[in-house]
């Protein structure tokens, strides 16, 4: 590979952006809104000690679109059915933080190599497959772009309604519950609108890459900021212009879409920590 | 404010798996009393708090807690002061977010703060002293400073009946002093009744109005000077033990696992 295909890889759709763009309009939007939820669930996914958990729901997620491929039904239902049951194992058998470890632990090698098997098994497009794993927004068709898109905002809006139990149940889960929080049916709705969220980010950005998005600008965020308002707003933020940047950045070359989401995602958690760490320096100085 | 009693506990009893915790426990707790609950970890002084803001069902009797009877999981209407646990330094809350969350953070729905809200929180903190530190992240506060915004949390709706399970452990004598200064400030401005759970009497000795001692399955209620002596809680624990006054400090000696009270229990929690 020389430094003209290098450039090529990078820029050669420079000339046709505006009709690439076009194309793919729907992606950056299925992007924009996964950005804002992704960001704002990584909240709690933060708060929670999840961040192992979105990793386990994933594996599995992959592993349900796998066997949809395989078996000839709808990828995003497959990854959706799939994210659901480990999410909803990992809630009803894991709410103590340390079987839960165990619980993903087990189920994490589990669902890749089903997976692995079911995409082994199947002999159609060889696109498809790796899509799943490190993820291919611009390949999804526009009808399920659609459902991603909805499946999104459905998520987006059930976590602003469940948002302050939600929030007292993840910090402080005793007294949330002495005060009359439902914690067991809000623990529930957590894992089920997690597990929707990560089938969704794993069409856009792969099962592999998936806390790029859902753990990454969440953390970012928390370096920088403490309020309650200021951090899942810098969240949002964050994973949004992580996906919608990515996008854009990669449409006007060759290559794939996820590299840049990961890397965008990470350069912004970069800077949040250095900026943390100088601040963290002045006030104890202080 | 509520008149009648806050709290009556009738014929309760609580049984984990085939071992009695307590059983005949009668409790008529009057407006303005301050109770201590004291005993051994395992004892179930804890279950019992849970009993009554209805996170535990009693195996038989009934508890009434202001006014009504105990029926659903957990109630606004009763304060309740945890024990202190660090909160980890990333904590995405200030000060003042951790006594909002006793004002809107049972609420459902879209999460735009309501008129009155910010004033009330800023009442609890000026009630609990916490002004200096309550716009400073939580991860970064003493456990004092905590407990104080706790207690806050607790007093959002002006509770008749405060629970507090433990709510001094790990704290140095200055911060203990000043947490049971509020909480008593609140029982004596509005009249409510408290319920202390606690491993070491001295800090609450001098409000306390009674004490209820659990051990082994058994327990004792009366004034302090009824309870803690040395024939009853010999009686109490089938063993010798002593209590012992020095410098008006009770020290009790010789009570069967008495020591490890300092580790609070935390199977007794739920997920």
């Amino acid at each position: 590979m020389n430094w003209a295909d290098v450039g090529t890889a990078l820029f050669g759709g420079v000339a046709d952006y505006g009709e690439i763009l076009a194309l793919v309009w729907n992606s950056v939007i299925a992007g924009a809104v996964l950005g804002l939820v992704g960001g704002l669930i990584g909240v709690f996914v933060m708060q929670r000690d999840m961040a192992f958990a979105v990793h386990g729901i994933s594996e599995l997620s992959f592993a349900g679109a796998a066997a949809a491929l395989l078996i000839g039904v709808d990828v995003v239902t497959g990854s959706i059915v799939g994210s659901l049951i480990a999410a909803g194992l990992i809630g009803v058998l894991g709410a103590r933080a340390r079987d839960r470890n165990s619980i993903i632990g087990v189920l994490m090698p589990f669902g890749l190599g089903l997976g692995i098997l079911f995409l082994s098994l199947y002999n159609g497009r060889s696109a498809n497959r790796f899509s799943l794993l490190t993820g291919q927004i611009v390949s999804v068709q526009t009808g399920q772009l659609g459902w991603l898109i909805a499946l999104s905002a459905v998520a987006l809006l059930a976590l602003l309604l469940i948002w302050r139990p939600l929030r007292f149940d993840s910090l402080d889960p005793q007294s949330a519950a002495a005060r009359g929080v439902p914690t067991t049916a809000v623990s529930l709705v957590f894992m089920l609108l997690l597990g929707l969220v990560v089938a969704v980010a794993v069409h856009i950005i792969g099962a592999l890459l998936v806390m790029a998005l859902l753990v990454t600008p969440a953390a970012a965020a928390m370096r920088v900021a403490s309020g309650p308002v200021a951090v899942p707003v810098l969240a949002a933020a964050f994973g949004f212009v992580s996906a919608v940047g990515g996008i854009l950045l990669a449409v006007a070359g060759t290559l794939p879409v996820s590299p840049y989401i990961t890397t965008i995602s990470f350069v912004i958690y970069l800077v949040c920590r250095i900026i943390g760490a100088r601040r963290g320096r002045v006030t104890r100085t202080a | 404010m509520t008149s009648g009693s806050p709290l009556q506990i009738s014929g309760a009893a609580l049984r984990r798996g085939d071992r009695e915790l307590w059983s005949g426990l009668d409790l008529d707790v009057a407006p303005g009393e301050f109770i201590a609950v004291l005993g051994p970890s395992g004892s179930g002084k804890t279950t019992l708090l849970r009993a009554i803001l209805g996170l535990e069902r009693l195996s038989s009797g009934s508890i009434r807690a202001l006014g009504n009877e105990v029926r659903r999981a957990g109630n606004r209407r009763i304060g309740y002061v945890p024990q202190q646990r660090p909160l980890p330094p990333e904590t995405s809350l200030r000060g003042r977010d951790l006594v909002g969350l006793g004002v809107d953070g049972h609420r459902f729905g879209l999460p735009f703060p309501r008129r009155g809200d910010r004033e009330r929180v800023r009442e609890l903190v000026r009630a609990v002293g916490a002004e200096g530190f309550a716009d400073r992240p939580v991860g970064e506060l003493s456990g004092g400073e905590q407990q104080r915004l706790r207690v806050g949390q607790a007093l959002a709706d002006d509770p008749g009946l405060l629970l507090c399970d433990e709510p001094l452990t790990s704290l140095d004598l200055a911060n203990q002093q000043a947490v049971v200064r509020l909480i008593d400030q609140h029982r004596a401005r509005s009249g409510a009744a408290v319920v202390f759970v606690t491993h070491d009497i001295n800090p609450v000795l001098e409000h306390v109005d009674r004490i209820l001692y659990i051990a082994h399955g058994r327990f004792m209620l009366g004034a302090p000077d009824e309870v803690l002596n040395s024939r009853v809680l010999s009686d109490l624990y089938d063993a010798p033990v002593y209590v012992l006054r020095a410098g008006g400090r009770l020290v009790v000696v010789g009570a069967p696992d008495a020591d490890d009270a300092h580790h609070h229990h935390h199977d007794e929690e739920p997920e």
